[in-house]
């Protein structure tokens, strides 16, 4: 039986990590999916975290890991509530209509 | 007294000017005919003193420049020569006030108008007064700057811009001669004082100067220079051409300006310098031909124009040109005799053709008038005295000035003289001939205006006939000058304003002339008369039949010798051309193009590059941070050991 080791792990937060860089870059929808995005690499790190606390036998990377998901329930909260506010503004939150920094 | 009658129109101009806002059309008319006709009271009485009680009177006012070797007062020189032109000019700038009352009745701006008028009249005084050169410069710049402003004084009229434009170019043109004139008198004599230099002329009368590199005789070239000076500013041939257009003015302002006063100031120039004229006879004989040419010159174009101002304005043209070629032969009394009867007659001219005018609701083509005597008989009435006296007819006044300036100009036997002398009669019979076929077109024959004009034809007001009344006896008795000014009292009226030199003196030979020469100029005058009765009276298709067979002449004539289209073609057009590729080419493309423009452009094109590289988008910077991130890190991994 195959032996899941560490990485195995470091591969799946590699291609999470990687997911959530993309969904970045090629989501041209809305704002929501930005913020899914970096949730997705927040969790990639996360799995990076535990993998080598477990790997290590320190258990300062699974702490780590609390406090990241703890800010990151933060952060998912205040970004949606920008959101909100942002929506009830300018009545899009499309991505493409985000530009008011354009030079 | 002396100070009062140069300063009062400078007062009423000032009230008008600034205040006629708040005191109205009625307040600024009243205030500067008030002005005016204290100083023309006061001008009367100083000619009274000054000239036939002989009490020559400088009033010194203050200093202006004193520098250096260089001291110029502002002074106010009453002699006989002053004396005349102050009274005349008082006089007449008196009567075209009030005629302007009326005239310019129903006019937007009336207390702007009144004040140019005054202003002018100030400056005019300023220039006649004058006790040096600079002085006399200001009165002339003065002169020039108030015609500016009246001749485009109906400034809505593009024309009237034009006219004003190349009224003030064409002065400018004669002006450099004058300032040169000013500079060589002062290099030569290291005065501008009128006593000093006129003192100091006979012994310089030799000496040369350099003139564009070659020696040149000191007294001839800096004469010569004045008196281009005095051709532009008396519209003499070459630099004529401003006169006539100037009469897109409002008519008052032609017949004080550019008939009566102004124009004249270069003739009075000339007798006022003619202790520095006498002694060279190169410059005196300059002055003979210029003024004889352009008399017959303007004479011949009057007789072929249709606008019954312009008609006027080739005549003064013409009439200036007797008045130089008199102060030329020496007969400079004779000059300043006919400057004084011309400016009441065509002062009276000017007005009785604004009442023309005036009557016609604005329409001054004498091919659409005709049949006026019976509507408006005073100023028919007015019109002939003008004419006659114009014309030369015994006893007018212009026969005495008139007949005395061809016989001084047989009298002095020189070759320009005699040139001038028959010039001059020629021009007599045009003269005659053109005011007739003026007066035959204006007041005669059928009516050719509209019905509608001639229903509302109408008599002038009295504000407007009461000066030509106060003119016109001035053009029929100022040949009572006679005496005092080329009469025997000659010596003792002008004493020592005016020099003559004895070997000169063409007036003493023109007391000698034989009867048929005095005689001619009248004869020639009657002559004209009778011609322009038989071809616009008696037999009224000759004109037509004459400018038919003379094709090539008529053109000529009502072309105006073409002088407009070469000036055109030959100065304004290259000039235009020039000015316009300095302004799109050396200015535009080449100073601003590699200067401000240049460099706002290309920082304005870097900007816009760099700011093309904030689109906006998140998913942009985020990339970019991304890409710092990877780029850190690689470098962070890949660096050389150490």
């Amino acid at each position: 039986m195959l032996e899941i080791g560490l990485a195995h792990y470091l591969t799946v937060a590699a291609i999470l990590f990687t997911l959530g860089i993309f969904g970045i870059f090629l989501n041209r929808k809305n704002v929501i999916i930005i913020l899914m995005s970096i949730e997705l690499m927040l969790l990639a790190v996360n799995l990076n975290f535990v993998a080598f606390s477990a790997f290590l036998h320190d258990l300062v990377g699974q702490i780590f890991a609390m406090f990241v998901l703890t800010v990151a329930a933060a952060e998912a909260a205040i970004g949606l509530a920008i959101l909100v506010v942002y929506f009830r503004n300018r009545g899009t939150i499309a991505v493409e209509d985000i530009h008011l920094m354009k030079g | 007294m002396t100070v009062a009658a140069v300063f009062l129109p400078l007062l009423g101009a000032f009230i008008a000017g600034i205040f006629g806002r708040f005191i109205g059309d009625r307040g600024s008319q009243l205030v500067t005919c008030a002005a005016l006709s204290l100083a023309a009271v006061l001008g009367v009485i100083l000619f009274s003193v000054v000239a036939v009680h002989g009490h020559t009177v400088t009033v010194h006012l203050f200093t202006w420049i004193d520098t250096g070797d260089l001291q110029v007062d502002w002074a106010l020189r009453y002699d006989p020569l002053s004396a005349v032109m102050v009274a005349v000019v008082t006089v007449v700038s008196c009567m075209v006030h009030i005629y302007s009352v009326g005239y310019m009745a129903h006019d937007h701006s009336v207390p702007r108008f009144m004040a140019y008028l005054s202003l002018f009249t100030f400056f005019m005084l300023m220039l006649v007064t004058a006790d040096n050169f600079v002085q006399l410069f200001f009165g002339w710049e003065g002169v020039g700057l108030s015609s500016y402003l009246l001749i485009g004084f109906w400034y809505d009229r593009p024309s009237a811009n034009a006219a004003a434009i190349k009224a003030f170019i064409v002065n400018r043109i004669g002006d450099f001669g004058f300032i040169l004139g000013i500079f060589a008198v002062y290099e030569i004599f290291g005065s501008l004082q009128f006593d000093t230099v006129f003192a100091a002329a006979p012994d310089v009368a030799h000496n040369t100067i350099p003139f564009l590199s070659r020696e040149v005789d000191a007294l001839t070239v800096t004469c010569i220079l004045l008196f281009v000076g005095a051709m532009g500013k008396s519209a003499q041939l070459g630099l004529h051409t401003w006169l006539p257009d100037a009469m897109e003015g409002p008519t008052p302002v032609s017949a004080l300006i550019h008939a009566a006063t102004m124009v004249t100031a270069g003739v009075f120039m000339v007798a006022r310098l003619s202790p520095m004229f006498e002694y060279s006879t190169t410059a005196l004989a300059v002055v003979v031909v210029v003024g004889g040419t352009t008399a017959i010159f303007a004479a011949s174009i009057g007789m072929a124009q249709n606008d019954i101002k312009r008609v006027i304005a080739y005549s003064t043209c013409s009439q200036l040109g007797y008045m130089f070629f008199a102060a030329g032969v020496s007969a400079y009394g004779a000059a300043m005799f006919h400057l004084m009867t011309h400016a009441f007659f065509k002062a009276l001219l000017f007005l009785g053709a604004g009442s023309v005018i005036h009557a016609l609701s604005g329409e001054q083509d004498m091919r659409k008038m005709g049949g006026l005597a019976r509507l408006i008989p005073w100023t028919y009435a007015l019109m002939w005295v003008g004419s006659l006296s114009l014309a030369g007819i015994i006893p007018f006044a212009g026969y005495w000035s008139k007949d005395m300036i061809v016989e001084a100009a047989w009298a002095s036997g020189t070759g320009v003289g005699m040139y001038a002398f028959w010039l001059g009669l020629f021009s007599a019979f045009l003269t005659a001939f053109y005011s007739w076929r003026l007066i035959f077109l204006t007041f005669h024959g059928a009516p050719r205006a509209s019905a509608e004009t001639m229903r509302h034809v109408h008599e002038s007001p009295w504000v407007m006939i009461a000066p030509l009344l106060v003119l016109a006896a001035g053009a029929i008795f100022a040949g009572a000058g006679y005496h005092l000014f080329v009469g025997e009292g000659r010596e003792g009226f002008w004493r020592d304003a005016i020099l003559v030199l004895p070997e000169h003196d063409s007036i003493e030979g023109a007391h000698h002339a034989p009867f048929i020469i005095g005689i001619l100029p009248l004869i020639m005058g009657l002559a004209g008369i009778a011609v322009a009765w038989f071809s616009y009276i008696k037999r009224p298709e000759i004109p037509g039949i004459a400018a038919a067979r003379y094709r090539l002449v008529y053109l000529l004539l009502l072309h105006k010798y073409y002088f407009d289209e070469i000036y055109d073609a030959l100065l304004v057009r290259p000039a235009m051309a020039l000015g316009f590729g300095l302004w799109k080419k050396g200015d535009g493309a080449t100073i601003d193009g590699l200067g401000p423009d240049g460099v706002s452009a290309r920082t304005l094109d870097l900007s816009v590059l760099a700011s093309r590289l904030q689109t906006g988008y998140l998913y942009h910077y985020a990339f970019a941070m991304l890409i710092g991130v990877v780029v850190l890190v690689s470098w962070y991994l890949l660096r050389p050991a150490g």
